[in-house]
């Protein structure tokens, strides 16, 4: 981590700062709600008969958390460490640049304010009321003026891949969440679309899975352009993979939207064409892995010392896995099996847990140091139990909502020979308690991972400068 | 859709794939300006970049997924109004019930048309294979087929995917959704009143709110002690002499003695008050709900859903139910 030739460029680190400190926060908050919402699966009691605790508001509440607190503001640290680094220029805004910092905390904890008190437009990962929905875009559109006033007033003279992939999320985030969230207001805390019926449904889904396609994907491979490469000291694979990559994921993800809707009234022409595109899109997404993975070329036998190269290649795999899974899981017919049963919440989780969490924490190792004046992070044994923690919880949630799901799909469909269906809804639902029981424990092994992360890092925060020093590997 | 619409979504789609192509093609040639395996010369923050070939896996895997796209859209509907050349379709968007989609298909069939929706066609595989079982039950008598056992775990799987979700999976029933195990019906517990109740469902003519007409709360309380002295339960002897006087008023329905109206021949829905079951709870509080603000339950009806062949059999599971 050679930063001597950089120090000449007066950067702007206090934003990437508090958004590092926040990510790892709201990754221990996003994870605890989620593992309790896991545990009421099991044990409905814990909703302790209280309204704001029940699972149909804490669950919007942990989607928003993991995805709007931890991964977005992992995005914002990353993206601005990475643009200005790699422009050699600072941070183009002014005071816009802290607005983004508290605006997006703002919107965070109104979000975790009105949706246990049941305040939601009921549109999946979109929930929040059209107030907060006006800050939203807010600070985002004055995200889009500091980043890319950034990459205007840049000192290098070509724009470096990862902010091609970040570029291309801050825009089409904006574009979707303006697209899904227009509503006529009635009240200041409730709403209706001005979208109807299977065109709400497929603005939604359009937005859905752009969310993960824009935000959760494109966002996240800016990410890891920059510190797979950074941590393994070694150049990009392949620059004319990461175009042709790049370039196809953009174009293809937006397409693929309709495949949440398989069998429903969205009309056939849609149906088939949100199919096509997501299969088509499979070698694009493996673009990405392809060029990660084989950055470590002649550097492999740093992934036996270093934990937090470890993370981001592990993040990596996980990312192949499941850009496999979801083209298949978009054809018609393995839809029909997989659809609304608990392979989507693995597969969710394999990408959410596996791809961003994992790409996320080694990103965060990495900067945390540097962010405060060290050389390394107060302790890499715990980095190291940090990582085989996470990778073992999500093993275990993954394989229980395989079987728990393919299950489902099985019992829902299986026809006696009179025509009848064999299995009640519930006879499903009880052969799948034992995997929500695997499924909490895997769980409560990311939770415990990330209180390892918060101790690691304030730690780190709190140490003399430079008084860690960096051990060379023997 | 209009044919503009249908050119938008044709050439959007074709063009994406189009442009795939294109972008693949460009990126297998050599153009960055330095060898291959090189550097491309400029580094970021210490990063460089490689100039290395797209992997030829990749690359192929990649041409394949392209071609198998554009097979796909000439066979299936997708760019816009072209149907495909399979004729496939899923839905038949406008059918609301099984009686529509019949004629459909007949309809489909007459102008000797084999582009059935994917719906129809499954209806019609399922009626071809599983009709001759149920018609041959539907000949059967519902109380002969109670006594059978093959019959009754059919009818104890049609009633568990469709009625248990108001009536429980053991039909024990629940707040305002009647036990369908025990003796006490509201409509009548021969096998003809059973399958009448489920194919045509039921609607109770409604029991009003009788606050005012009870002269306030007093009247409402007064009249539900004297209800819940019919049961034998312990009251307040003379609040319920009051509520006594008062409930001529509910005579109507329930009749003089509180036995309900199939007690009386008639089938109204209201519910005998002497035997202590309650479809809406039993305490003095829930018995002062429903005469203050009233009660309506309805039972939907089932015919144009499952068909009085199947009904016929789920008629004889909950027939079944209360004959010990």
């Amino acid at each position: 981590m050679s930063q001597s030739n950089t120090s000449a460029v007066d950067y702007n680190m206090n934003v990437v700062r508090q958004f590092t400190v926040m990510t790892v926060i709201w990754g221990f908050v996003g994870t605890l709600v989620g593992v309790l919402i896991a545990a009421q699966l099991i044990w409905p009691a814990l909703n302790f008969d209280t309204p704001w605790l029940t699972y149909s508001r804490l669950r919007p509440l942990h989607t928003n958390a993991v995805i709007f607190a931890f991964g977005t503001s992992a995005l914002f640290a990353t993206s601005y460490y990475v643009v200005q680094r790699t422009c050699k220029t600072t941070l183009f805004g002014g005071k816009l640049v802290p607005f983004t910092f508290w605006g997006w905390q703002a919107v965070i904890v109104l979000a975790a304010i009105t949706l246990p008190l049941g305040y939601t437009s009921s549109k999946e990962y979109a929930e929040l009321e059209w107030p907060i929905d006006i800050l939203i875009a807010v600070v985002w559109v004055s995200y889009a003026i500091v980043f890319f006033g950034t990459l205007v007033k840049r000192k290098t003279s070509h724009i470096y891949v990862a902010n091609w992939f970040f570029g291309g999320f801050i825009v089409t985030v904006a574009v979707l969440h303006i697209g899904n969230s227009m509503v006529i207001p009635v009240s200041m805390m409730k709403s209706y679309s001005i979208y109807s019926g299977a065109i709400d449904a497929m603005m939604q889904w359009w937005y859905g899975h752009n969310a993960v396609g824009f935000l959760l994907t494109a966002g996240f491979l800016g990410m890891m352009y920059y510190f797979v490469p950074k941590q393994a000291e070694r150049p990009v694979y392949s620059y004319r993979l990461s175009i042709v990559h790049f370039w196809a994921l953009v174009s293809l993800y937006i397409w693929a939207g309709p495949h949440h809707l398989h069998y429903t009234a969205l009309p056939d022409w849609a149906q088939s064409v949100g199919m096509v595109m997501s299969i088509v899109l499979f070698l694009p997404s493996w673009g990405g892995m392809i060029n990660g993975i084989m950055t470590l070329s002649g550097a492999w036998h740093k992934l036996r010392n270093d934990p937090i190269l470890r993370f981001l290649i592990v993040s990596l795999s996980f990312y192949g896995m499941s850009t496999f899974e979801g083209p298949m899981m978009a054809i018609k017919s393995v839809n029909a099996l997989s659809h609304y049963t608990d392979w989507t919440v693995g597969h969710v989780h394999s990408g959410a847990l596996g791809w961003v969490a994992m790409v996320s924490i080694g990103a965060m190792y990495h900067l945390i140091p540097i962010l405060f004046n060290q050389q390394r992070m107060y302790s890499i044994r715990l980095i190291n139990i940090h990582f085989w923690m996470h990778t073992t919880g999500i093993v275990l949630y993954i394989v229980a909502m395989w079987i728990s799901g393919v299950m489902q799909g099985l019992m829902w469909r299986a026809v006696n020979a009179d025509g009848t269906l064999t299995y009640s809804f519930v006879e499903s639902l009880t052969a799948s308690y034992p995997f929500y029981f695997i499924r909490f424990v895997g769980g409560v092994l990311v939770v415990g991972g990330f209180v390892l992360m918060i101790y690691n890092m304030f730690k780190t925060i709190n140490a003399e400068d430079n008084s860690l020093k960096k051990v060379e590997a023997a | 859709m209009s044919s503009f619409w249908s050119i938008w979504v044709s050439v959007l789609t074709l063009g994406t794939l189009v442009g795939c192509f294109l972008l693949l093609r460009m990126c297998l040639k050599n153009f960055a300006g330095v060898e291959e395996g090189e550097s491309m010369g400029h580094t970021f923050d210490g990063i460089e970049e490689l100039n290395n070939p797209l992997p030829k896996w990749w690359s192929t895997f990649f041409l394949i997924t392209i071609i198998w796209g554009f097979g796909y859209l000439l066979l299936y509907p997708g760019l816009g109004n072209w149907e495909g050349l399979l004729g496939w379709k899923s839905s038949n968007q406008g059918i609301l019930n099984i009686e529509e989609s019949k004629a459909k298909t007949a309809e489909y069939l007459k102008e000797g048309s084999n582009v059935l929706v994917e719906y129809d066609r499954e209806v019609r595989r399922a009626d071809e294979k599983y009709g001759p079982i149920f018609e041959a039950y539907a000949a059967r008598d519902i109380k002969e087929l109670a006594a059978d056992e093959e019959a009754l775990k059919v009818g104890q799987r049609l009633f568990l995917q469709n009625c248990s979700q108001c009536h429980g999976s053991d039909a024990r029933g629940t707040t305002g959704f009647p036990d369908l195990a025990d003796k006490d019906w509201l409509y009548g517990g021969s096998p003809e009143a059973i399958k009448q109740s489920i194919m045509d469902g039921r609607k109770a003519n409604g029991m009003m709110a009788w606050e005012s007409a009870l002269g306030g709360e007093a009247g409402v309380k007064e009249v539900a002690a004297y209800v819940l002295s019919l049961s034998g339960r312990e009251v307040d002897a003379d609040v319920a002499a009051k509520g006594k006087a008062k409930f001529a008023m509910c005579s109507a329905c329930h009749g003089q003695d509180g036995q309900g109206s199939l007690a009386m021949g008639i089938p109204l829905g209201a519910p005998n008050l002497t035997d202590n079951i309650w479809l809406y709870g039993g305490s003095p509080r829930a018995v002062e709900a429903s005469i203050k603000n009233g009660r309506a339950g309805v039972m939907p009806a089932w015919s144009n859903i499952l068909g009085e062949e199947k009904i016929h059999v789920i008629s004889a599971y909950v027939y079944s139910l209360s004959q010990d």
